[in-house]
């Protein structure tokens, strides 16, 4: 039976639960998502969790996940309903001879021929899900547009059919890394959650829960390298996914300290450009070294 | 009909709220207020953060947005706050004392703000923020303008973000203070500030405007590199993705045989739907002037930098500078991709400045026609970057005709605001007769600028 919370600190805990740490704000808006039934846009840089949130959602609420992966050129067939017209050919073909073609097209039309893409499955499903609208800002315009009336009164309609209700109130993630503005519209319908690279504090727990093995002063002094790394101007900063690889890598390595030899030899995990790890090198690596020497002096 | 909520009561609390978001240029409509509200019900309201929080996600819907509304926030409900103070004639208990002060030891005071400032403790700063405005403060003679309050007591306490290795090891600002936490406690001194006038002058100042020059460019030229690269990776992937809006939307005259014949096999072979082949994006010749005299230093070189970076985009772009006269700095730009480095190159090789080093625009289109002829023409574009501001010489606006007749389009940035064209010796009117003018001075400013650059023109040869 699907879980329906009571409290801001309920959702907070579920999640944690779930092996998710969301800051304080995630926690609130999720909430908010789940009781008034609106559609909640993340935005964030990439990798922050904006699409762990949406499967730690469907794990805490113990729904199930329906995705949409959105890419350039994606259309309502792939997203929404199609006409399997195979099956109506073929409708058509063995009644050939027999019915009118008022009784066969009202027949073709009806929903036994009708394709489910995940947007429908989402609404007309028995149990109530998640739905992933993943990276909504990688599609058109056009797509934002036929997305609103799911998004307000979670219906579709389909011309030859009419419409279709939803049968249960989805919770709806939509996330984008904004490369493009979304238009007012769409963002009239949802809530607004701005995720950013957590907190240190928050980010070392996020470390540890994911590799609880790795030493605690190596986790901190990753965590704290980590933020270091960020704050240069870095063609990609690194993101959680990458801080919980490192940590991995650190912990198969056996490494006991952070120092600029391991930190060179393992940067790679954490730094993907050719002009970054040169800059992150520079300026980290020289910095670790100091430190290394400082102490042993 | 139900009666307008009571200004006073909550509602109407937090419809002025919103109508102070929307005069900061939030778009909040009546949806956005009714979500609110809602939201409102379910979430326990009394704690302050939370509150924040749910307001937040309703009402502003973009982190630009997010950033106004966190100020906006702070500023109304402490201004709140105050007038219910003021109008209930309470005095906060253990207000700045000025007689006080001489008690204070100043050394170990400096001491725990660092620690505080360290450690982030947002309660304690606020607590020795009212200190140090006690100790420092010169009660009741302020300079009147809090801004410079805050800055003298800064001064006073010696919080800098460098290292000060000259203190003892042990002192917390010995290894330098984090700027972030610099910046939080010269907002509670900001603020307690504010809370002492108020007290004393027993109203509240007049609620002013968020400074326009929050959302600017970033002024010094080399001030904030990451954040330059920041705006110019988003501006680039917006514009990747422009392109391909544009594609789809277009009705093309060009069959695409090979895949009209696949689609056909879907309907037995019979050609219904036809194909047509994508438009290719227009890719615009430019032709780039870009003042460099020390009135608009780091607006042209952030503008050309931007330029750059989106070459791509471009099927061929030329870059000159000018003071006096002209000088192409193209290669410079190929060459280096650091944008320090290109500063420093065109700061020395460009030779541009000749004597007085002052704009002589005359002489530069003079120059400009001279050295590009071959290139001008109708599928090239011409953008001019200067505050057309000609230090009384003679601006030649014919020859700037000139150049604009022969270019397909002619684009002038001015990095001024509007406010100020045409006053003193800026002469863009008369150039802006034969060229479409923008300000530039913000990043949306840049960004609407480039999104014109690169829309295709309405009729252009595919």
């Amino acid at each position: 039976m699907p879980i329906e919370p009571d409290s801001v600190s309920d959702v907070a805990r579920g999640l944690r639960e779930t092996g998710y740490l969301p800051g304080e704000s995630t926690a609130l808006v999720s909430y908010l998502a789940a009781k008034l039934g609106k559609p909640v846009l993340v935005e964030g840089p990439a990798g922050v969790g904006k699409t762990e949130l949406a499967k730690a959602l469907s794990r805490y609420l113990e729904r199930r996940l329906v995705r949409l992966q959105c890419y350039e050129g994606l259309d309502e067939a792939k997203a929404l309903y199609e006409w399997n017209y195979r099956k109506q050919l073929l409708r058509i073909q063995t009644e050939q001879a027999g019915a009118g073609w008022d009784a066969v097209q009202d027949d073709i039309f009806s929903a036994d021929f009708l394709l489910q893409r995940p947007l429908m499955e989402a609404i007309a499903s028995e149990d109530p899900v998640v739905l992933l609208i993943d990276e909504i800002d990688k599609t058109d315009q056009e797509f934002e547009a036929m997305l609103l009336e799911l998004l307000s009164d979670f219906q579709i309609s389909i011309p030859e059919l009419g419409r279709i209700d939803a049968r249960t109130q989805p919770v709806v993630i939509l996330t984008s890394n904004n490369s493009r503005e979304l238009t007012e519209a769409l963002k009239r319908r949802c809530l607004y959650l701005w995720l950013d690279y957590p907190e240190l504090d928050l980010e070392l727990e996020i470390v540890r829960l994911h590799s609880p093995e790795l030493d605690e002063t190596v986790a901190r002094k990753l965590v704290e390298v980590v933020h270091q790394v960020r704050a240069l101007d870095l063609k990609k900063p690194p993101s959680i996914a990458e801080s919980i690889d490192w940590a991995r890598a650190l912990l198969l390595l056996g490494a006991r300290d952070i120092d600029a030899q391991t930190f060179r030899d393992t940067m790679s995990i954490v730094v993907k450009h050719r002009t970054d790890l040169d800059t992150v090198a520079e300026r980290i690596g020289m910095k670790l070294g100091g430190l290394a020497d400082a102490q042993r002096a | 009909m139900p009666s307008a909520p009571e200004p006073d009561s909550f509602p109407g609390q937090l419809l002025r709220f919103a109508e102070e978001l929307r005069e900061e240029g939030l778009a909040v409509g009546t949806s956005e207020l009714l979500d609110a509200f809602s939201a409102l019900e379910e979430v326990p309201w009394t704690e302050r953060a939370d509150m924040r929080e749910t307001l937040a996600a309703t009402l502003a819907k973009s982190q630009e947005d997010r950033r106004i509304f966190d100020v906006l926030f702070e500023r109304f409900f402490f201004r709140q706050a105050e007038a219910e103070a003021v109008r209930q004639d309470v005095r906060e208990e253990g207000g700045i004392d000025p007689s006080g002060a001489q008690l204070v030891d100043v050394d170990a005071l400096r001491a725990q703000i660092a620690a505080a400032i360290r450690e982030g403790n947002e309660g304690a700063m606020r607590d020795l923020a009212r200190l140090a405005i006690a100790a420092f403060g010169r009660q009741g003679e302020g300079s009147g303008v809090i801004g410079v309050d805050v800055q003298r007591i800064r001064r006073a306490l010696e919080l800098r973000a460098e290292p000060q290795p000259d203190l003892p090891p042990d002192d917390p600002r010995a290894e330098g203070l984090p700027r972030e936490g610099i910046r939080d406690f010269e907002a509670h001194l900001r603020r307690e500030l504010e809370r002492a006038t108020i007290e004393r002058t027993r109203k509240l100042p007049p609620a002013r405007p968020l400074n326009e020059l929050d959302r600017a460019l970033p002024s010094g030229p080399l001030a904030d590199l990451a954040q330059v690269h920041r705006i110019v990776a988003q501006l680039k992937r917006r514009l990747a993705t422009q392109g391909h809006e544009q594609r789809g939307r277009k009705r093309h005259a060009h069959v695409d045989v090979r895949r009209t014949m696949r689609a056909s096999l879907q309907t037995g072979g019979v050609p219904i739907v036809v194909k047509t082949r994508p438009r290719r994006p227009r890719r615009p010749e430019i032709l780039v002037l870009c003042d460099v005299s020390t009135s608009v230093t780091s607006a042209s070189v952030f503008f050309l930098s931007v330029l750059h970076a989106l070459h791509d985009a471009f099927r061929k772009l030329r870059s000159f500078v000018f003071i006096e006269r002209i000088s192409e700095v193209t290669e410079i730009f190929e060459r280096e991709r650091n944008f320090k480095a290109v500063n420093e190159a065109i700061g020395r090789d460009a030779g541009v400045a000749d004597i007085s080093g002052y704009t002589d625009y005359g002489r530069v289109w003079e120059e400009f026609l001279a050295q590009i002829e071959d290139d001008l023409h109708p599928r090239a574009t011409v953008i001019v970057l200067g505050d057309a501001r000609t230090n009384g010489r003679e601006p030649r606006a014919d020859l700037f005709a000139q150049v604009a007749e022969r270019a397909g389009r002619t684009f002038w940035l001015n990095p001024e605001p509007r406010l100020y064209w045409n006053y003193g010796d800026s002469v863009i009117a008369a150039y802006e007769r034969h060229c479409e003018a923008f300000e530039c001075w913000t990043t949306s400013q840049l960004e609407d600028f480039v999104k014109a650059l690169t829309r295709p023109v309405a009729g252009a040869a595919p």
